[in-house]
């Protein structure tokens, strides 16, 4: 939906077919305890509507009329800053409503071909050729690994209601986010409660990132560690058995410990999703690790099939910079939101010779101009390492706005001298603006100082940037 | 949860890296790394960039480039990453993915616990090192 809105404000003609009755995607189902993890702040330090205020609302696509601004904040009740399921579907039927997108719905994509230099996307509706392909797929497919009675354990796509564990022992494979969101609504119901896999658990307030379990769901890790019932293994899984009614899970404890068995009366796989890839991989199309995440260029086109693209969740599949092990936000909205509006410039510059906008800048406004984008922009604060704003040197038209682009495309390609700005974070939880100047095609990185007020428009960070210009005569 | 496939598996026991490592624990290394492909000439390390990861090299060939010239080639096996992270400074070197690479990957913050968890594995890292050394040095015999 947003690459759609995207393409039509570059003046893109196109079409989109969903799978879906109507829009509102996984959200018409999932989460299956039925509150997001993604925030919106009703109320933010930023002007409701404003482009900063993105920062405090991760969950509306980003529009430039005001009708289409902000639209999850104007539908949730106040009991919660993570929305409700319906409240997010809500937001996106909005969205789609209001931007009156071309979307054909109930329409399945079944194949894709090549004739010549056009695409053929077979669907149930008859066959769509076009130029350039974008698939936004989600990772919709449930995965289970290949475990000896494995095919007897439930994904928890297939989970039941809550209820109908009431005094169950519940073993879960898993100990990611889908385990714990499943275990915190287990909490009032199940008599115990084994997360088992071979990897300890991660907290994300631990790693100082959203790698981990998320601060929302780590009520069954304090419940372990007082002893209350639920029970945290680390240990992979050998077999799975039926005995009568329940099961019964051996396994293998990670710290050299020996066996452990467990009976249960259910169990249930958290082993995650991988994208619906189709014939994609048969026509070349290259992928990584168990997830099956197609492997992509920094303008999210794929690795082996040229001229074939991705938006959505999957773009997770560009990883950029990955600078200190901290992953883009490309798996949320708040994050492939950005990726899809640099995708829909993209394909229209170089499939449809539309050229974007891009505004030249007096010099003396450059630093006040960078200060200001690393203290407010969203794209910046949402995927931190990974978009930056880009300000090129043109020998003819003097400094150009080069708009918000992958940072990796700027420190790995070629290209007029420049300036891309970001902001990052380490493993010690500190958040900072990165400048990146490229001289000569050669790249320097710098470094500012963090902020107890994350006000990067300080005298010293004017001070630093300064410095940092110097080699590009600014 | 990304449970470790059993391929990847199969080819971290194929490494010498993980030769004295019992099965159990390998398997809990699959789920420590992050399996990632690079394309030809993708960089994965950057000369002068902070925050980069330790690669070990599952399949494929890189090269060591510095300021264009090209140092030598990494194959199956070999390892990178690791100087940076130890000593907390960026890269002096790019590497650089030829033909199509496929690499297990840590982050450099974790790197620390990954090798005190697996002492034999560290032990391994630390001959690999020394075998570097001799090599750098092997002009004074």
């Amino acid at each position: 939906m947003q690459l759609s809105y995207s393409l039509g404000r570059a003046g893109v003609r196109h079409a989109v077919i969903s799978a879906d009755p109507g829009p509102g995607g996984m959200f018409r189902r999932w989460p299956f305890f039925q509150r997001l993890l993604s925030w919106t702040k009703p109320f933010a330090p930023e002007e409701r509507g404003s482009r900063s205020y993105e920062r405090y609302d991760w969950n509306s696509l980003i529009g430039e009329e005001d009708r289409l601004r902000a639209i999850q904040p104007g539908l949730m009740d106040g009991t919660s800053y993570f929305p409700a399921r319906t409240e997010m579907e809500r937001n996106l039927t909005t969205f789609a409503e209001r931007a009156d997108l071309p979307v054909r719905y109930g329409c399945r994509w079944t194949g894709t071909r090549r004739e010549g230099d056009q695409f053929v996307l077979e669907t149930t509706d008859g066959e769509y050729r076009c130029r350039v392909p974008v698939f936004a797929f989600g990772m919709a497919e449930p995965w289970k690994p290949d475990i000896p009675g494995m095919d007897a354990v439930p994904h928890y796509a297939d989970c039941r209601a809550a209820d109908t564990y009431a005094g169950k022992r519940i073993f879960i494979i898993g100990k990611e986010v889908s385990a714990f969101e499943l275990a915190n609504g287990f909490l009032p119901w199940a008599k115990q409660i084994v997360l088992a896999s071979p990897r300890p658990v991660a907290l994300s307030v631990v790693t100082r990132s959203l790698v981990g379990v998320r601060a929302r769901y780590v009520q069954p890790y304090e419940d372990h560690v007082l002893g209350g019932g639920v029970v945290l293994v680390n240990a992979s899984i050998d077999e799975i058995s039926r005995t009568g009614a329940g099961f019964r899970v051996r396994t293998t404890r990670s710290d050299g410990g020996g066996p452990l068995i467990f009976e249960v009366d259910d169990v249930i796989a958290t082993t995650g999703f991988t994208p619906p890839l189709g014939d994609l991989v048969k026509l070349g199309a290259q992928t990584s690790g168990r997830t099956k995440i197609p492997a992509l260029t920094p303008l999210f086109e794929s690795i082996g099939l040229p001229g074939a693209y991705m938006a959505g969740t999957v773009t997770q599949g560009a990883p950029g910079l990955k600078k200190h092990g901290m992953p883009s936000s490309s798996g949320a909205v708040h994050g492939h939101r950005y990726n899809a509006r640099i995708l829909a410039r993209h394909i229209a510059q170089k499939h449809f010779g539309i050229d974007p906008p891009r505004p030249t800048l007096q010099s003396d406004a450059l630093l006040p101009y960078l200060l200001a984008e690393v203290t407010r922009a969203p794209e910046l604060w949402h995927q931190k390492s990974y978009l930056a704003r880009t300000v090129l040197a043109d020998p003819s038209r003097g400094l150009i706005d080069d708009g918000i682009l992958p940072l990796q495309l700027f420190v790995d390609l070629q290209g007029p001298d420049g300036v891309a700005v970001t902001v990052e974070a380490n493993a010690a939880g500190d958040l900072y603006p990165a400048v990146y100047v490229r001289k000569d095609n050669a790249i320097t990185e710098h470094l500012l100082p963090s902020n107890p007020l994350l006000d990067f428009e300080t005298a010293e960070h004017r001070r630093q940037l300064s410095d940092a210009l110097r080699p590009l005569g600014l | 949860m990304a449970m470790a496939p059993a391929h990847l598996i199969d080819t971290l026991s194929g490494i010498s890296l993980f030769a004295d490592v019992r099965a159990a624990e390998l398997e809990s290394i699959a789920h420590d790394v992050e399996e990632r492909r690079f394309s030809d000439g993708e960089r994965i390390i950057r000369q002068g960039i902070s925050g980069s990861a330790f690669y070990l090299i599952l399949e494929g060939e890189a090269v060591i480039r510095l300021d264009g010239k090209e140092y030598g080639t990494l194959g199956r096996g070999d390892f990178f990453g690791e100087i940076s992270i130890l000593l907390g400074e960026p890269p002096v070197a790019d590497i650089v993915a030829r033909h199509d690479l496929r690499c297990a990957i840590i982050a450099g913050p974790a790197l620390e616990t990954f090798m005190l968890t697996h002492p034999t594995v560290m032990y391994r890292m630390l001959k690999a090192e020394a075998r570097k050394l001799q090599r750098a040095t092997s002009w004074r015999t």
